[in-house]
């Protein structure tokens, strides 16, 4: 049994989108925790979803990290616990240090919310293993500050470190400075912690788990965490 | 007391909205402009008399909240 949380902040806004896909997916409905509280219930799995977290005052994620309930979060994540971010919980783990960098405005200053080509960069991390490497998805993103920054000495050890979960690229995998929708250095649209155990993502996996919904593309994120925790359990 | 506080994208950093003002300000017919800059202003009351704690108070605030200094830099002033 899989035992999910999904993080719920003001201005959450995909957090039953995940709670849906999660329940259909592992059979189990997760958790919806409430910003406010002190600690989340023993997880499994972590998740931070999309929306518009404090309105996105200040910087995107950049209230939400200073939430009550991160520090539980962020303590959990340390001691191993899986974490997935998704769109506005990837801003959140930029911001909460969890992962490097943060995601600015897009480069066409434009809310792009549009299909786009995924890279899956790796097949063997918590999150990726039911994904060929090289393999090229379709997913959705919704966002106005995806566009993923570094310095170059961070990009150059999170790529050293095989930490680019995915990146954005062309129908035939193709990366180039034309295929970032959002002007993302290295067409970064994914990464890891150095254990894999921690995602944070722009594009929409939970939108795409059912051929009902136009594909299953995401579908595999969500199983790569069943597997990954039924083979930590063995 | 009270503090200024400034926040700027650090040079180098892109800055597609300021790039977009220096557009609309070219608009206007005001073709003597260079390059434009965007940032963040807050003004904070302080419930500090002493400089050097309100100093350390602002500090934090901009390091672990106001400012994210992967891109930005801060700077402020403080005054009565």
């Amino acid at each position: 049994m899989i035992r999910a949380s999904v993080i719920v902040f003001p201005g959450s806004n995909c957090d039953r989108d995940v709670k849906v896909a999660i329940e259909r997916i592992t059979g189990v409905a997760p958790a919806m925790i409430w910003h406010g509280e002190a600690s989340v219930p023993a997880s499994d799995l972590i998740v931070l979803p999309g929306g518009f977290s404090y309105g996105d005052y200040l910087r995107c994620g950049a209230m939400a990290a200073h939430s009550p309930i991160m520090k539980d979060v962020i303590s959990k994540a340390k001691a191993g616990t899986p974490v997935l971010g998704i769109c506005n919980g990837f801003q959140v783990l930029c911001e909460s240090g969890l992962l490097p960098g943060l995601l600015m405005r897009n480069r066409s200053l434009k809310f792009i919310c549009k299909d786009v080509h995924l890279r899956a960069e790796r097949d063997d991390t918590f999150f990726s293993r039911c994904y060929r490497k090289g393999e090229v998805i379709k997913v959705p993103i919704a966002h106005a500050e995806g566009n993923y920054f570094a310095d170059p000495e961070t990009l150059d050890r999170l790529e050293g470190e095989g930490r680019v979960a995915f990146r954005y690229c062309d129908a035939a995998g193709v990366v180039s400075d034309e295929t970032s929708p959002n002007g993302a250095q290295r067409n970064i649209a994914g990464i890891t912690d150095p254990t894999g155990r921690i995602l944070g993502m722009m594009p929409h996996p939970e939108r795409l788990y059912e051929a009902a919904l136009g594909g299953t593309d995401g579908r595999r994120i969500f199983e790569s965490a069943v597997i990954s925790l039924t083979a930590d359990a063995a | 007391m009270k503090a200024l506080i400034r926040i700027t994208l650090k040079s180098g950093v892109l800055d597609p909205q300021g790039k977009a003002i220096e557009g609309a300000v070219r608009g206007l017919g005001i073709s003597n402009v260079g390059d434009v800059r965007q940032g963040k202003f807050i003004e904070v009351q302080l419930n500090e008399t002493d400089q050097a704690k309100a100093r350390a108070i602002v500090e934090q605030m901009c390091k672990d909240l106001l400012a994210n200094t992967v891109i930005e830099n801060y700077a402020y002033d403080l005054v009565p």
